[in-house]
C-alpha cells in the first residue's frame, strides 16, 4: 500500500517557491532514492513532508491521512522520522540522551536501546561520551539510532554520505539495509548517486524543485541520469 | 568589622538571591528569555501571598500552597499565549514584551494595593537565631531560606539531568527545530519551562516578603539582584548561579558593614568588577558546540 | 538595448514636501514665545526634550541594535555635570552647557568597554545596573549634594536673564536648538558612511565584520556620541527644572520607559517613528492623565500589543503600506 504520497507538492520560502508541482509516491516497504544537484529541493521535500515546512494539508499525504498541515512533532508521532542533514545532534546530551531523546514520543515497536546497539556497537562503547565526542561516521550511527528510537514507519534520510569517508559510508549503508529489511520504508536523499541507486529500488531524480525523472533502479542506464540531473 | 559575620550573613543572603535568579536562569537557558518583568513577578507572588492571607487567613508560609500553583499557572499561559509569540532571532521582542508587562504588573499593582509598604508574617520564627562560635548569630530565617535555595537547585539538577523532561529541555535549549523531529511540542515544552520558573520565582516571592518589606515599586531591584547573581556566577550552571549570589550576598554585606547607604552600590560595584575581569562568570558552564 | 538613464536619488517627493512642511512648524514654534503662554512654551519644551531623547535611544537600539535600559545614566550624569559646574566651579551657564555633553561623552567611553562585554537583553540590563551604580555612587558624593541633591541658587538662574519671562524665552530656545541639533545631527549621522555601516550591522553584525566594518568601533562610536548629546539634554532638561535629586536625575521611568515606548510605538529604526511616538504619548497623557495609574497600563499594553502585532510600529506600518519616507536615509533608484 501507498505510505507517503504527495500530490502537487509546492514550497515556499518567503516569496521564492522552491518545489513546483512535485508527485512522488512511496510504497510500504519500499527504499526510494531522490538525487539530485544541490538546490535541487531534495531537503526541502524532506521538511515539507517531516512538517517543518508548512504546505497545503492535501499536498503530503502519509497513510492515506493528508498532514501537510501539521507540525512536525505530531507527524512525528504518526511514525514519520527524520534523519537531518548535518546530523543535528544534540551537543548538551551524551550519546544515550540522544539516543533516548528519539523515543520520547513514546511509540511501540522493536527498535529498542538495546537493538540501536546492537546495530551500532561503537555507540555502546561510547554511550556516556558527550555527543561532540563522536566522529563523523559515528555521528551519523547516532543521528540514525536516534531517528529508529521513534519506531518510525517511514525514515527519511538526509545526506547520509557528506563529508564521510567511502569505507565509513559503505559501512553506514549496510546497516541501513538491514533497517530495510526488517520493514521499515526508506526514503533516501543523497548527492553519491551509486550508493543511492544501488541501495533503493525506485528513485526520483529532482531538477530545480521539479521531479526531472523517475524509474526503478534495476536496470537503468546511469549515463542516463545525466541530462535530468544537471537539466542540460 | 566582623569578618566571619560579613561571610555567614552575606552568604545566607546569597541564597535568597540565588532563588531570586533560578526563575531567570531557566527561562534564559531554555528559551533565550530575558524577562525584563522577572523581578516584578517575584513581586506579584509575594501580593498574591498577600492576598492569601487576608482572604483565606492562611500562614505566610502556608501561603505557598495557594501562590506556586497560581503563579505556574500564570505562567504556563503567559509563555503559552504571548512570550512564545515573541521569541526568534531579534532580541526586541521579548524584550520589550516584558518590559512592557513589568510597566503593567507595577502599576496594576499599585492601582490595587496603593503605594503602602506591606510585610509577611510568618511569627517568631523572624526573629530567632542561633549563636555560632565566633561571635556570630545566624537567623533561623535566612538558613531556612538558604536551605530552600540548595534543595531548589539540587531539584533542578536531577530534574535536567536525570528525567525524560529534563533531557527534553536540554535538547530543546540546543536545537528547538531539531527537537521538534523528536515528537517535542516547544510551544508546551516552553511553556512548561516558564511555569518550573514560576515556580521558583513565587517561592522566592513569598519568601522574601517575610524576610523583607515589599511594596509595587520592588520589582526592578530584585531583577537586578538576580541578574547579577547569574553574571556573576556565570551562565548557563545553576550552582554558579547559587556561587554568584553568595559573592553579591557578601559583597553587599561588607558594603553595608561600611555604612548601611553603600549595601546595594557595594553589590554594583562587585557586578562590575566581575564583569571587567572575567565576562563570562566566575563559573560558567562549559560547553563542546 | 539601449540604457535608461537611471539617478540615484536621496530625497522623494514626500520627503522634498514635508522638508517645507517641517520648516514652517518650526519657524511657529521658534515664534511661539511671542504668541503662545508659559504652559505652551513648557509643553513643547518638554515634547522637544522627549523627542530628542527618543531619536537618540532610537540610533542605539533601531541602527546600532544596542538596547539600552540606563541611558538614564547619562541625563543624570549630564545634569549633575551642568549643576557642579555652575555652582561650585561658578562657571557660565552656556558654557557649562557647551561642556556638559563633552563631559558625559567622556564618561561614557570607559562604561561602554565595560557594558559592551554583554550582548543583547544582558546588555540591556547591564547599562541599567551601571545607570544604578552612578545614582548610588553620586548619593554618596557631599559635593554633589548627596542624597538630597542640588539647586540652582536665584543668583544663576539670574545669569541667563534678569526676569522670570525671559528666562523661561530663553531656556525655550535653548531647549528647542537641543533638539534641532540632536535631530539634525542624527539624520547626518545616518546619511554618511557611519550612517551605512549602522544599517549593515544592524542587518548582519557577522556579514558586515567579514565585509570590514569595525563594528566594535562602530557601535562605541554611538555609543559615546549619544551619550554625549543625551547628557546635554539631561543638562537642559534640569536647567528648567531647577532642582536635581539623585531619583529624578537618574529615572528610569521618567527617562526611559516613556522614551521606549514612544519609540517603540512610533517605529522603531526610523526618523520618523520617534516624532508620531512622541505625539501619540502626549496625546494620550492629555486625554487620559486623569486616569493615574490605568494609564501606564494602557500605555504598557499597548506597546506589548504593537510589539507582539506591529513591530514596525505606527509609522513603520504606514512607510510600508505607502511607501513613504520623510527623512529618506537611503538611497533610490529613480528613472531620471
Amino acid at each position: 500500500m501507498t505510505l507517503l504520497r504527495t500530490r502537487a507538492l509546492r514550497a515556499f520560502y518567503g516569496d521564492f517557491q522552491a518545489l513546483f508541482d512535485i508527485d512522488v509516491t512511496v510504497e510500504e516497504g519500499e527504499t526510494v532514492a531522490i538525487i539530485g544537484a544541490n538546490g535541487a529541493g531534495k531537503t526541502t521535500f524532506l521538511r515539507a513532508v517531516v512538517g517543518q515546512l508548512e504546505t497545503a494539508p492535501e499536498m503530503v499525504e502519509f497513510d492515506g491521512k493528508p498532514i501537510g498541515h501539521m507540525t512536525a512533532h505530531d507527524i512525528v508521532r504518526m511514525g514519520v522520522a527524520m534523519v537531518p542533514e548535518g546530523r543535528k545532534l544534540f551537543p548538551s546530551l551524551t550519546v544515550e540522551e540522544n539516543l533516548r531523546i528519539g523515543a520520547y514520543c513514546g511509540r511501540p515497536g522493536h527498535w529498542t536501546l538495546e537493538r540501536i546497539y546492537e546495530l551500532f556497537p561503537v555507540l555502546g562503547e561510547r554511550a556516556r561520551l558527550p555527543a561532540t565526542s563522536l566522529s563523523g561516521g559515528q555521528q551519523q550511527m547516532a543521528s540514525v539510532g536516534r531517528a529508529l528510537m521513534s519506531n518510525p514507519r517511514l525514515l527519511l534520510c538526509d545526506e547520509l554520505s557528506l563529508g564521510l569517508a567511502p569505507v565509513v559510508i559503505r559501512d553506514i549503508y549496510a546497516r541501513l539495509a538491514t533497517v530495510a529489511r526488517e520493514g521499515t520504508t526508506l526514503v533516501i536523499v543523497e548527492q553519491d548517486i551509486n550508493r543511492a541507486l544501488d541501495a533503493s529500488a525506485r528513485f526520483y531524480c529532482f531538477q530545480e524543485g521539479r521531479v526531472a525523472l523517475t524509474a526503478p533502479c534495476q536496470g537503468f542506464d546511469r549515463s542516463n541520469i545525466t541530462a535530468a540531473y544537471f537539466g542540460t | 568589622m566582623n569578618w566571619l559575620s560579613i561571610l555567614v550573613q552575606g552568604s545566607l543572603l546569597g541564597g535568597l538571591y540565588a532563588l531570586f535568579a533560578v526563575g531567570l536562569s531557566l527561562s534564559f537557558g531554555i528559551m533565550r528569555l530575558v524577562n525584563i518583568a522577572h523581578g516584578d513577578f517575584i513581586v506579584l507572588s509575594a501580593f498574591a501571598g498577600l492576598v492569601a492571607v487576608r482572604a483565606l487567613g492562611l500562614d505566610a508560609i502556608a501561603t505557598l500552597l495557594v501562590v506556586i500553583p497560581t503563579m505556574a499557572a500564570i505562567g504556563y499561559a503567559l509563555q503559552r499565549g504571548v512570550l512564545n509569540l515573541t521569541l526568534g532571532s531579534n532580541i526586541l521582542p521579548p524584550l520589550l514584551v516584558t518590559f512592557g508587562i513589568s510597566v503593567i504588573i507595577q502599576n496594576g499593582l499599585l492601582q490595587g494595593f496603593g503605594a503602602d509598604i506591606q510585610r509577611l508574617h510568618w511569627g517568631a520564627i523572624e526573629t530567632q537565631s542561633i549563636a555560632l562560635p565566633g561571635g556570630v548569630a545566624v537567623g533561623v530565617f535566612p538558613l531556612i531560606v538558604f536551605a530552600v535555595a540548595v534543595v531548589s537547585i539540587f531539584a533542578l539538577q536531577i530534574l535536567f539531568y536525570r528525567t525524560t523532561l529534563g533531557r527534553a529541555f536540554r535538547a530543546a535549549s540546543d536545537d528547538p527545530e531539531t527537537a521538534e523531529l523528536m515528537g517535542i511540542d516547544k510551544r508546551h515544552l516552553y511553556a512548561l519551562a516558564m511555569a518550573i520558573a514560576m515556580v521558583f520565582t513565587a517561592l522566592a516571592g513569598v519568601l522574601f516578603a517575610i524576610r523583607t518589606t515589599f511594596d509595587p515599586a520592588s520589582g526592578p531591584i530584585r531583577l537586578i539582584f538576580a541578574f547579577e547573581a547569574v553574571i556573576i556566577g556565570g551562565l548557563g550552571s545553576l550552582w554558579g548561579t547559587l556561587a554568584g549570589g553568595i559573592l553579591l550576598g557578601i559583597a553587599q554585606a561588607f558594603g553595608q558593614a561600611l555604612s548601611p547607604t553603600w549595601q546595594i552600590l557595594a553589590g554594583h560595584i562587585a557586578f562590575l568588577i566581575v564583569l571587567v575581569l572575567r565576562p563570562s562568570g566566575l563559573f560558567p558552564r562549559q560547553r563542546d558546540e | 538595448m539601449g540604457a535608461l538613464p537611471i539617478v540615484v536619488e536621496r530625497s522623494t517627493r514626500a520627503s522634498r514636501v514635508s522638508a517645507v512642511g517641517f520648516g514652517v512648524v518650526l519657524v511657529a514654534l521658534a515664534t511661539l514665545p511671542f504668541w503662545g503662554g508659559p504652559g505652551d512654551m513648557r509643553l513643547v519644551a518638554e515634547m522637544s526634550y522627549y523627542l530628542a531623547l527618543a531619536q537618540l535611544w532610537n540610533l542605539l537600539a533601531g541602527y546600532a541594535g544596542l538596547v539600552s535600559v540606563g541611558q538614564q545614566a547619562f541625563v543624570g550624569l549630564g545634569a549633575y555635570a551642568f549643576f557642579y559646574m555652575v555652582g561650585p566651579l561658578a562657571m557660565s551657564p552656556y558654557l557649562a552647557l557647551a561642556i556638559a555633553g563633552p563631559a558625559v561623552a567622556l564618561i561614557s567611553f570607559p562604561v561602554a568597554l565595560v557594558v559592551f562585554r554583554l550582548r543583547g537583553a544582558y546588555f540591556a540590563v547591564g547599562t541599567w545596573v551601571v545607570s544604578e551604580a552612578f545614582m548610588l555612587g553620586v548619593t554618596q558624593v557631599k559635593a554633589l549634594g548627596a542624597g538630597s541633591g542640588m539647586s540652582l541658587t536665584p543668583a544663576i538662574v539670574r545669569q541667563i536673564a534678569p526676569d522670570r519671562a525671559g528666562r523661561e524665552m530663553i531656556i525655550y530656545w535653548i531647549t528647542l536648538a537641543v533638539v534641532v541639533l540632536v535631530f539634525a545631527g542624527v539624520y547626518a549621522l545616518l546619511r554618511s558612511r557611519h550612517g551605512l555601516a549602522l544599517t549593515a550591522i544592524r542587518d548582519s553584525e557577522p556579514a558586515s565584520a567579514s565585509l570590514g566594518v569595525n563594528t566594535f568601533r562602530t557601535k562605541l562610536v554611538t555609543y559615546v556620541v549619544a551619550a554625549a548629546f543625551t547628557g546635554l539634554a539631561g543638562a537642559v532638561i534640569f536647567l528648567s527644572k531647577i532642582r536635581l535629586s539623585p531619583e529624578a536625575g537618574f529615572s528610569i521611568n521618567d527617562w526611559t520607559v516613556v522614551v521606549i515606548f514612544m519609540v517603540v510605538i512610533g517605529g522603531i529604526g526610523t526618523l520618523e517613528g520617534p516624532i508620531v511616538g512622541m505625539l501619540v504619548y502626549v496625546v494620550m497623557r492629555e486625554l487620559l492623565f486623569q486616569w493615574g495609574t490605568w494609564y501606564l497600563i494602557l500605555l504598557g499594553l499597548v506597546a506589548v500589543v504593537v510589539m507582539l502585532k506591529f513591530q514596525d510600529g505606527i509609522w513603520g506600518y504606514i512607510a510600508k503600506r505607502f511607501d513613504l519616507h520623510l527623512f529618506p536615509v537611503r538611497r533610490q533608484l529613480t528613472r531620471g
